[in-house]
């Protein structure tokens, strides 16, 4: 447990003085989003209906952008291969940079949202479902992701695979959070759609730090 | 009396232990020859002209009775006919990704280098065989639904079984080395293999959400015998072709990686 705070530690400190690589993705999901009641249509009604989607949607890319900070400079810097040979279980290594990783890219973007949710005519209940699908919904996006990282991360042209890779995993949570957002906007009951999500959340922690951990160790031996 | 029929008893034991042991052994022993690359390639073109030939057989019967003698569809009429190309297509697609993933499985834990070579070939073999799922069910879907495309919960999960596929061969083509390029496409194999249900289930839970009105892919809730018989036998025929292709893929493969060895000097130079 030790280790794995101190992995986050590690990471957070080194996302902290690089401020402008964790801004980048922030900023690119709220300015995909502001280009889409340009590019479709600023009528209230049309925005109330494709919010979700385009929130969410965003909400994939933003992630993918920033997948590859995930393993890349430590990748460069041999401290990946010094990590894999440390005593300390592997697996607890790379779950703590997953989670750091949601720290400085999932969590902000989670508690940007009412903002948006203000921006594209979303009602009260709508943004609350929408915070909620994203606390729970990002975790995962960080979880699948670092999956696709760890598998390119010894390519020098990686950025695009992952998205390749990675995306088309992302269907059933993006169809899950929108069915969610849109409930909510109608004042129906979301926990049906919570509870799918949570069970996918922890099917993913389960899993994937598993491929993730056997990902890097593939990606080291070439 | 009784120390002779415990002895016996004991024997017999060991006897069988002994023949569990060697049928094992016999078992592991034959599956390590034929896992190496030069018995499966001599057991594969021995078994190749049986499969291409009854491949062909079956395609054929099975088109000339589905296209020219089975019964048109009551409602569909002879547009429904497409049925005996897109359901053996679509049958085999879900199939050959669990196959590509059972051989990732093996070649993960085993390291066999078979079945690496087995996941390289299946992977174009099986996007190829989602496409003319996907061609086939837009064309059939023009006369019958009156679009090319619908959003319908299978369309849309074949067509993420798709984008499943193209990411695996992309995945291998940007990776220069071989022996890690295979372990990386083995692991995205499965990591797709476990998504494929969630993706399967939450496509079709978002499907009876969004539209009340669902479209049955068969006209009929039941078919007659003279409609499926013939399907049955496309079916038969796609799985003995996609053998036949998948056999072909694996030996050139073999030739082009044991290119140094001496069988294949032989083999080449006609020794």
């Amino acid at each position: 447990m030790n280790l794995f705070l101190t992995v986050i530690r590690r990471e957070l400190l080194i996302a902290y003085r690089n401020a402008a690589d964790l801004l980048n993705p922030l900023l690119f999901f709220v300015i995909v989003i502001s280009l889409f009641p340009l590019g479709i249509s600023p009528s209230e009604s049309v925005l109330r209906q494709v919010g979700p989607g385009i929130i969410w949607v965003a909400a994939l890319l933003s992630t993918l952008l920033s997948m590859d900070l995930l393993f890349r400079s430590d990748y460069d810097d041999g401290s990946l291969e010094q990590m894999t040979f440390s005593q300390a279980p592997f697996l607890l290594l790379v779950l703590g940079k997953i989670v750091s990783h949601w720290l400085v890219t999932g969590l902000p973007l989670t508690l940007l949202s009412p903002l948006l949710a203000l921006m594209l005519f979303m009602n009260e209940t709508g943004a609350r479902a929408l915070f909620l699908s994203l606390l729970i919904g990002t975790p995962i996006l960080s979880l699948l992701g670092a999956i696709g990282a760890s598998l390119t991360v010894g390519l020098r042209k990686g950025g695009l695979l992952i998205a390749v890779l990675i995306l088309p995993l992302f269907v059933p949570v993006l169809i899950l959070a929108t069915a969610m957002v849109q409930t909510g906007m109608q004042a129906g009951n979301y926990t049906g759609h919570m509870l799918w999500l949570g069970a996918i959340l922890a099917l993913s922690i389960g899993l994937a730090p598993l491929a993730t951990a056997l990902g890097v160790k593939i990606s080291l031996s070439h | 009396m009784t120390k002779v029929a415990a002895a016996g008893v004991c024997r017999q034991r060991v006897n069988g232990s002994i023949h569990v042991q060697k049928v094992n052994n016999l078992v592991w022993h034959w599956f390590h020859r034929l896992s190496a690359p030069k018995s499966f390639f001599e057991l594969s073109g021995k078994l190749l002209p049986w499969f291409a030939v009854l491949a062909v057989l079956t395609l054929v019967l099975g088109a000339v009775w589905g296209l020219a003698f089975a019964p048109p569809d009551y409602q569909q009429g002879n547009s429904a006919r497409i049925m005996y190309v897109h359901v053996p297509a679509a049958i085999l697609a879900q199939s050959s990704y669990m196959m590509m993933a059972a051989a990732a499985l093996v070649f993960l834990v085993w390291r066999i280098k078979l079945a690496d070579i087995a996941v390289q070939c299946v992977a174009p073999l099986g996007a190829s065989i989602t496409f003319l799922a996907l061609v086939t069910g837009a064309i059939w879907g023009k006369p019958t639904w009156g679009t090319w495309w619908i959003w319908d919960a299978r369309l849309t999960s074949t067509l993420v079984l798709f984008f499943l596929f193209a990411g695996v061969i992309a995945l291998r083509s940007a990776m220069e080395n071989r022996e890690a390029a295979g372990r990386a496409t083995a692991v995205l194999a499965l990591v797709g293999v476990v998504n494929l249900p969630i993706i399967k289930y939450s496509v079709d839970w978002w499907f009876t959400l969004h539209q009340s009105s669902s479209f049955s892919m068969t006209a009929k809730p039941t078919m007659p015998a003279e409609m499926w018989l013939p399907l049955l036998v496309m079916v038969v025929g796609f799985y003995l072709f996609f053998a036949t292709a998948w056999m072909l893929r694996i030996r050139t493969e073999i030739l082009q990686r044991e290119i140094r060895t001496q069988w294949v000097r032989d083999l080449v130079s006609g020794r």
